[in-house]
This record gives C-alpha cells, structure tokens and sequence, in this order.
C-alpha cells in the first residue's frame, strides 16, 4: 500500500471509549469521622471519534459537559481512567509514560482560552515562541556550531513564526502585557505551531476575545490549517463559530457523546432533542424579533447524574426506557447518535 | 413622540491620573423611551459598561463626570448627593449585572435581600413584602418559591441566581432597568430563558431596558434600538433591524461582518485589522480611521459627530452632506 492510501485509510487521531473520573471525596479524616462515602466525578464516560488528517472536529456543549477534559486527555495533561487515544496509530497514553514521549508531544499541541494565563507575563515574546524549538533542538545548527549562531537562527525561525500569524517580528523584544488579547493569543498559536505540529487541540482559542479579534483569529487559523494541513480539535460552546471552523461535530453531554454528525447533517438536521435544543437556543443576528424556544431546566449535577439518559429530565420525548436505560451511541443514517427516541423512530 | 425617560446629552467621563486626564467617554447623547429597551453593544474597552455605570451614579472613583447631563423623567440626576441618588437607585432605576453570584451577599438569605430591598423603597410591612417578594421569585420562575426564599445564594445555580437578581431589580417597580451584560456567564440554553425571561417582565411592568452587552445575537432578538460604542463614543444608533442589515458606519458594518452566523457560508470572515486604541492614545479626528478601510483626509484631522444616514444616525464624515456632494 502506498503512503498516500495509507494516510487516507487511517484517520490521524481516534478515541476509543475514552473515560476520566476524577476523585472529588472528602479528605480521608472526614470520610471517617463523619462516615462519608467516596465521591467520584465521571468527566467523560465512554467518548470515542476518530480525526481525519487535515480535518477539524469541533467539540460542543455547556460548561460542566466534559469538552476541556477530553482536550487534555488528547494532549497527555491528564492519564486517561479507560479506554485508549491512539495517535498516528500510536496509543498515547503508553508513549506519554515511555521515554520517547518528547516525540509525540513535538507532533501535538494545544492553544488554550484564555490570552492572559497562557503566557508567563516576565518572559519576552522572542522566549514564549523560541522555547519549545530550544526544548525540542529544533534549531537549525545544533551540535558543533557556536551558540551565537545557534542563536540568530532561533530568531530568525521565531519572526518568521511571528509573521505567519499576522505578527511583525520586531515583537520579540516586547512583554506579553504591551499586547491586545487577540495578538496575544496569536503568539500562542505561534507558540503551539513552533515545533511544526500536525494536530492542534483548541480549547475555546476564541472565547475571550471580542468578535473583531475573534474573527482575525479564526481566518489565521483556516489560513494556516489549508498552508500546513494541520489537523484540529477544536473546542467551543460558541455553535456559530462551530459551523464556521468545523468539519465534523460532537455534541457532549454530561460526559457524554450524545450526537457526532458532519457539519452540514448536524446543522441541517439535527437528530438528538439536545442538539436541537443547543441550536434553538442561539440568538441569531440575523433574525431580529425572532423568539428563541428557551429550554426548560439546567445542567443537572454531574457528582449525582441522572439515571437511564443523562437529558431525559430536560427532554421533551422522554418515556419510561429513557429514565432506565442508558443509550449507546450507534450508528444510524450516517450519524452516531444517543438516544432511544431516534432509535425507535419517536423523534 | 413621548417625553423620554432618560436623557444623556453631551456626557463626557474622565478619569484624572497622574499622566495626565484619560477621556473615557465623550459626548455622549442618547435617550431612551417609556418602555423601550435600547441596547448597546461594542468590544471590550468601548465604554459601554461604563455609561451604564455613569446613569446609576456608580462610577469608580476617580472617573467623574466632566460635563453634559443625564435627565431622568425630566430631573437631572447626575449631579444629585449621594443619598439623594440611593433613593433613585433602585427605586426609579433598577441595575442587574453581569456576575449573578456577586451581586448577591452570600451571607443573607435571598428572601432577607428581596425584603431589605422592598422595604427600602416602598411603605409595606414585613408581612407584605415578603409576600411580595415571593410573588416575585415566583414571577421570575423559581419553582417552590415559599421554600426558596429562604435558602442562601450558594443553593441556586448560576440560572436560578440571575432570576433572583431580576426579582432584586424589578423589586421596587423601576421605570428603568440597566442590565450589564446580564446573560455572558451563562451557558447558550440559560442565556435563552434569561433573556425571554427579561423581556417579558420588563414588558409587564412597563419597565425601559438599557441592556448593554457585547453579544449582538442578544441584541438582535431583544431591543427595539441600538447603540454601537467605538473607543469612547457612540459610532452609531438607530432601530435594531436598520443597523444590522444596513450598518453606515464602517465600523458596525465591519463588526457585523466579523461575527459568525449560522446561515451565512463565507469561508473567511470579514476582518478588521488592528485593534481599538487604548484611552491613551485615541487618534485625533475620528477614533476609527487608522482601522478604517474608507478613511479620506477629513477623518483624520476631524471628529465627526452623529449625523442622519439613512434610518440611523452615524459619526462618519461619510455621511455629510458635503461629501455626498462631492461624490
């Protein structure tokens, strides 16, 4: 088989049945003292996907629902409880662990939210973006050449990083603070492509930003995934900017995968009554006096979910097998979906 | 046309500091109808927060107001003492803002707060107002509101908790409400019953809305006028549908261009390049024009001030008559 069939055959990410439960109980003294029990948070339970190279799949859903926490199970920030992420056909978690970690971390890395926490505010620019190229050698001349060459290459490769995301390169001498939260988050993105990635995981890289700035970033981003063919993970709750970036889309629940659709079956017809919900509710611009359809109830506790499915308190189709049983996502008309109701042919 | 409720004209908020005196609005002027809800929208930094904060006379010190006047139901209030204001505050004018556990004492019961606020403003007993107050929580949709009232703000969620800050607003019946943002740290499928849920008892006690925001899909669907701020100043107002759909200021037309939407299939978003200035450095003439992509020569030596164009009125020179003739 030859390499082209071959990248085409095997998407570049897959996650199998991924799950994270994060201990919250009470400190061992309380638990006997006071006879509580042990407390476990199911972050994500059973995610899985796959990433076709130079694809994007957005991940949506509320806060509490699990998306930042597969984000950085994808990157190794955290060790998975369950199930398995294989990159390039690799399983991540064991790589991570081995001594040839420094490899699949240089091929893989993330953008976070927020501008203003991301970068150490006592480093300069020409630091932030050279560090990962130092901490990976990827500077060109290592070995036998003098430092001070090694050196003007390091910010040679730092301007031009600079440049390909819309930046001068005499911003490496300043400090992160002399920046707008859009240039900041520019030089993160400079940052994450310095070590030449091929899978970007962007947790919410917009939402701090003001929809001006936002959209610079997002045509940054489109411009570099076409030249490099980066592949991404991107994360939002924001559906507009969804449907603008994305290639495939995950809705997430309480932990859960509830409904993984192409952009276009997702946005046209969306199949879970979640999913429905989520896009009922946005407020859209361009359809002024228009009343959205609020949905009723909130996310319920994560420490104490729901029985049979997670959104059977909230959804309008919900019957008997709802609240007992839990339904695994199938495949079904093309789209993975959760939920009985479609199954049955209800919804 | 009705007498408006509120007036601002020419406002004008500085904030002296030690290198010198930053403008942080200026000359600003609008009003708002009996009932109306004005929104006003712009990015972080644009002064909209603070114009909301200069009606309800809670601007942080040092910021003052320089010059101008702001006119409630035809008294001026801008210059009233502060315990003259406090009776306004809240009893003519209502605020929600943006950050629901904040603006609630976490000490208290919500039901000791709503009583508090009741019985500060109206000549009710303590019987009556919390019946009152629970007629409130209940107007608001809080389920089980007899057993709520009772209970402290950790026990609601982020929701439930702006409910409560709504009843707490609508308290004293307020002919005015400033909302601060009072949907962004709320998930998408909450910010839907917020908002309808604003609308409506605004509606219902007959109460004006000055909602600010930078969301302009919440604009969209909630206020009957607009207000775009640029560094400081308002770039352009008029009805909601005219200044989305046909924008005259380069400005808001670049701002609707940026944002995103669920029915347009643009591969790249429309961009404005650079960012607003800061309040130290605002370029002379309009602030916009070294971001401007129609900039002539007038923009950068003068400001212009807000001039009919078309259904909405803008600060752009583009729109005087002189250069219409011109053209």
């Amino acid at each position: 088989m030859s390499a082209a069939s071959i990248m085409a055959a095997q998407p570049l990410v897959e996650v199998h049945d991924l799950s994270k439960t994060f201990d919250v109980s009470a400190p061992w003294l309380n638990r006997v003292v006071e006879r509580k029990p042990r407390q476990f948070v199911h972050a994500v339970d059973g995610v899985s996907f796959a990433i076709e190279r130079g694809k994007t799949l957005a991940l949506v859903g509320e806060s509490g629902c699990g998306k930042s926490t597969v984000a950085r199970l994808l990157v190794g920030l955290y060790a998975p409880t369950h199930g398995r992420v294989s990159f390039d056909g690799v399983d991540t978690a064991a790589t991570f662990k081995s001594g040839n970690a420094q490899s699949l971390r240089r091929r893989m890395q993330m953008i976070f939210q927020d501008p203003y926490a991301s970068l150490n505010p006592r480093w300069k620019v020409a630091d932030i973006v050279g560090e990962p190229l130092r901490e990976h050698g990827l500077v060109a001349g290592t070995g036998g050449v003098s430092s001070r060459v090694r050196e003007d290459a390091l910010k040679v490769r730092v301007a031009e990083l600079l440049l390909s995301v819309g930046m001068a390169g005499a911003d490496v001498e300043k400090f992160p603070h002399q920046f707008s939260g859009g240039q900041r988050q520019r030089i993160s993105i400079a940052r994450a492509l310095a070590t030449q990635p091929e899978f970007l995981v962007c947790d919410e890289p917009t939402s701090a930003l003001d929809v001006s700035v936002q959209a610079q970033v997002l045509n940054i981003m489109k411009d570099l995934q076409r030249e490099q063919g980066l592949t991404y993970l991107f994360i939002s709750h924001n559906l507009a900017v969804v449907r603008h970036v994305s290639d495939q889309v995950g809705v997430m629940y309480l932990g859960r995968l509830v409904e993984l659709a192409d952009k276009a079956a997702l946005f046209s017809q969306p199949r879970h009554p979640y999913t429905r919900m989520l896009l009922d509710a946005i407020p859209d611009i361009h359809m002024s006096g228009r009343s959205r359809t609020p949905v009723q109830g909130e996310v319920p506790n994560p420490l104490n979910p729901p029985t049979g499915c997670s959104f059977h308190p909230r959804c309008p189709h919900a019957n008997e097998r709802c609240k007992q049983e839990r339904p695994a996502l199938q495949r079904l008309k093309g789209i993975l979906i959760a939920c009985h109701g479609v199954e049955e042919g209800r919804i | 046309m009705p007498a408006p409720l509120l007036e601002v004209k020419n406002l004008r908020v500085e904030f002296p500091t030690r290198h010198g005196t930053l403008v942080a609005l200026d000359d600003i002027s609008f009003d708002i109808a009996p009932g109306e809800i004005l929104g006003v929208v712009g990015e972080s930094g644009a002064g909209k927060s603070l114009t909301g904060s200069a009606i309800i006379g809670l601007l942080d010190p040092p910021g003052r107001v320089a010059s101008g006047e702001i006119r409630f139901d035809g008294r001026r209030i801008d210059n009233l003492p502060y315990e003259e204001m406090r009776k306004v505050r809240g009893r003519q004018i209502g605020a929600i803002f943006q950050d629901p556990l904040t603006s609630l004492n976490p000490l208290y019961t919500i039901g000791r707060q709503l009583v508090e606020t009741i019985q500060t403003h109206l000549p009710v007993n303590a019987a009556e107002a919390r019946q009152r107050a629970i007629r409130l929580l209940q107007e608001t949709g809080i389920p089980a509101a007899e057993a709520r009232i009772d209970q402290y703000p950790h026990q609601f969620s982020g929701g439930m908790r702006q409910r409560v800050v709504i009843a707490l607003a609508l308290a004293a019946e307020p002919k005015l409400i400033v909302a601060d943002e009072p949907t962004t740290a709320l998930d998408v499928s909450i910010q839907a019953q917020i908002i309808s849920l604003l609308k409506r008892l605004c509606k219902e006690h007959g109460a004006a809305v000055m909602l600010v925001t930078h969301d302009m899909g919440v604009i969209a669907e909630t206020c009957d006028r607009v207000a775009v701020m640029y560094a400081g100043r308002i770039a352009e107002i008029g009805p909601v549908h005219d200044v989305i759909h046909s924008p005259a200021h380069p400005y808001t037309v670049g701002l609707m261009g940026s944002i995103p939407a669920m029915d347009d299939e643009r591969e790249r978003l429309l961009q404005i390049d650079g960012a607003m200035p800061r309040l130290t450095a605002i370029p002379k003439g309009c602030a916009f024009n070294p971001r401007c992509p129609r900039v002539f020569e007038r923009c950068r030596s003068e400001r212009p001030d807000l001039i009919d164009a078309g259904n909405t009125r803008a600060a752009c020179w583009l729109h005087a008559a002189d250069t219409k003739a011109a053209a």
